[in-house]
């Protein structure tokens, strides 16, 4: 089991905020705070220093992106905060507007609410975006490739699934578990990706990350 | 349709125009004018010159003249009644005695003059066989030359009074009239069916959407609990793939219903969302100092998504970029592609459901699209009104 980490939430619905302090402490961590808005958030943040929160974009008191400004604001002032954004909908620009505030090293996700429901790989994002990882929901991969036939016609069906494994920001070692493979399967495969598509190889799985997704942005 | 005025009779059925009502009330309507100001205009000549001094005299020119405008407005009021079956809404005074003023000293000559000149030349010939001078020839053909001038003074004098009746109307009550009524009864339906987009958005996000997360999730750490490979492990997980289906279901549909990249972060990022949502690569600059009324939002949603739909479809553009900004309460949206050009919106239908919606929010829609490209639209909308929120 990883180290616990600390870890605030910040969900105004009480039945999502409750199902996840009793999910994130199932999974060991140590939940130190859950607080139903970007007020109360910044407040709790300050206080309680966690390593790692959890954001509702939607909340109080405009219902509109209150918790994704007062995520950014907290990086801004705390650049070693891990956040792991959740949305009820895919929006495109999201990854790429906290790639762009991410400052120093720590991590930074942005999943689908429902994603929770997969609870083993919630926990496992909410762990590798507390180690420092970049996370970005599958589906936004899935709806980027959508948009992207032409080059990516050239990709093999295997390699599709490398490739979105890979935006997810997913360690050679994982994706060779997800997809049952062996880990020198998946290097051969990522290093055929990255010269179809003409980028770089790039050791470090964030870079790789922003690679991927600035290409498919294209 | 039937005629409102006598501009539209004129310009509907120019012939019937000639057996209806309305020449003889352009008639009525310029006679009325013309004699107004010419009995205005001998009395003060009267006044001004008659025996009882000169002060008197002045004094009562004035009197008369101050008279006759304060009467001119009401008087042209009622006159329009005989040219115009659209009401006039109710007055403003010191616009109304401004133009009774105008008219009754000025335009009221020039009525005259119109009619004079229009029935004077045929009247003339008419009489021809009276004239103590006219040869045989004359006699006879002067009557049968006026006959016919005669139905045709009927158009001048309908044109001239149809002209100064818009020209009353937009003295008397600028900008006022039906169309503008149309058009503001037309953006609060808009704006009705918006706003109960946004509550049936908002009721689902609350509701449905956070309970079937919360369900998918209590399924989730279920599924942690029960013996793997049992049959609760597998009922467990068909309940979770389920509840998951339904969430990615109800995601779609409220995107349908009205996106919440909207509700939550406005235009800026829900137009960079359906960017880069499109198969044409498409660069957004969007510069607004706020956030827009919410009536607008939809509406530039709306146009964005259509727009991109159609290039994507039609134009074979390999580029296209869409521009914002807002000044002095207008917001101004350009969507440039590079495109083969040629967009009528005669012809298709996007364009002109395009056009629809922007005229609703009391908009309006601009289409440059040479044959070649590129094509541009450019839609101007007004963000003061205040929207059914």
């Amino acid at each position: 089991m990883p180290p616990p980490l600390r870890v605030l939430i910040a969900e105004d619905s009480v039945l999502l905020r409750e199902g996840m302090v009793h999910l994130l402490r199932r999974f060991g961590h140590d939940v130190v705070g859950a607080v139903g808005d970007g007020a109360a958030l910044l407040a709790a943040a300050h206080r309680l220093r966690p390593a790692l929160v959890v954001v509702d974009v939607r909340m109080p008191p405009d219902f509109r992106d209150e918790g994704l400004r007062a995520a950014r604001r907290l990086q801004s002032e705390q650049p070693e905060l891990a956040v792991l954004v959740l949305s009820q909908y895919v929006e495109q620009t999201f990854a790429d507007e906290l790639l762009e505030d991410r400052r120093g090293g720590a991590g930074m996700g942005y999943l689908l609410k429902e994603r929770i429901g997969d609870v083993e790989e919630f926990a496992d994002a909410v762990g590798r975006v507390a180690a420092g990882a970049t996370v970005v929901d599958p589906e936004v991969v899935r709806q980027l490739l959508a948009r992207r036939p032409d080059p990516l016609t050239r990709l093999t069906p295997r390699e599709r699934e490398v490739l979105a494994l890979m935006a997810e920001g997913r360690s050679n070692a994982a994706i060779a578990r997800r997809l049952v493979v062996t880990e020198a399967a998946v290097a051969k495969h990522i290093a055929s990706i990255l010269a179809k598509l003409d980028l770089p190889p790039a050791p470090d799985d964030h870079r790789r990350v922003l690679a991927v997704l600035a290409y498919l942005r294209v | 349709m039937f005629p409102r005025n006598v501009l539209e009779a004129l310009g509907y059925r120019p012939l019937g125009y000639l057996r209806s009502k309305w020449p003889l009330r352009s008639l009525a309507y310029l006679l009325t004018g013309g004699f107004f100001s010419t009995a205005l205009g001998l009395a003060l000549l009267g006044v001004l010159t008659a025996p009882f001094g000169r002060t008197a005299g002045v004094l009562a020119a004035v009197h008369i003249l101050a008279f006759a405008v304060l009467m001119a407005g009401p008087f042209e009021r009622w006159r329009l009644t005989l040219i115009d079956s659209e009401p006039l809404r109710p007055l403003d005074g010191w616009r109304t005695v401004g133009y009774g003023a105008v008219s009754v000293v000025a335009v009221g000559w020039a009525d005259l003059a119109v009619v004079l000149v229009s029935i004077g030349i045929p009247g003339f010939l008419l009489f021809a066989p009276f004239q103590p001078t006219a040869a045989p020839w004359q006699a006879f053909a002067g009557p049968v030359a006026g006959a016919v001038l005669l139905p045709i003074a009927a158009y001048p004098i309908g044109a001239w009074a149809g002209a100064r009746g818009a020209l009353a109307r937009a003295a008397l009550a600028p900008g006022d009239g039906e169309l503008r009524e149309v058009v503001r009864s037309r953006a609060r339906l808009v704006d009705a069916f918006e706003a109960e987009r946004r509550r049936i958005e908002r009721d689902l996000h609350d509701g449905a959407q956070q309970r079937l997360v919360a369900l998918n999730m209590k399924l989730g750490i279920a599924a942690l609990d029960v013996a793997p490979g049992s049959v609760a492990a597998k009922e467990v997980g068909e309940a979770h793939t389920l509840a998951k289906e339904a969430l990615a279901e109800l995601r779609e549909l409220i995107r349908g219903v009205h996106p919440q990249v909207l509700t939550e972060r406005g235009i800026p990022a829900a137009v960079r969302d359906i960017a880069g949502r499109s198969p044409v690569p498409t660069t957004v600059d969007i510069d607004l100092p706020e956030r827009l009324p919410p009536g607008v939002e939809a509406t530039v949603y709306f146009v964005v998504t259509e727009a991109l739909t159609n290039i994507a479809r039609h134009s074979g553009a390999g580029r296209c970029r869409i521009a914002a900004r807002s000044a002095e309460g207008v917001l101004c949206l350009e969507i440039e592609d590079d495109g083969v050009g040629g967009a009528d919106a005669a012809r298709g239908s996007g364009l002109l459901g395009l056009a629809d919606r922007i005229a609703a929010a009391d908009g309006r829609m601009l289409l440059s699209s040479p044959s070649g490209g590129p094509t541009t639209i450019r839609a101007e909308i007004p963000c003061h009104r205040p929207s059914a929120s």
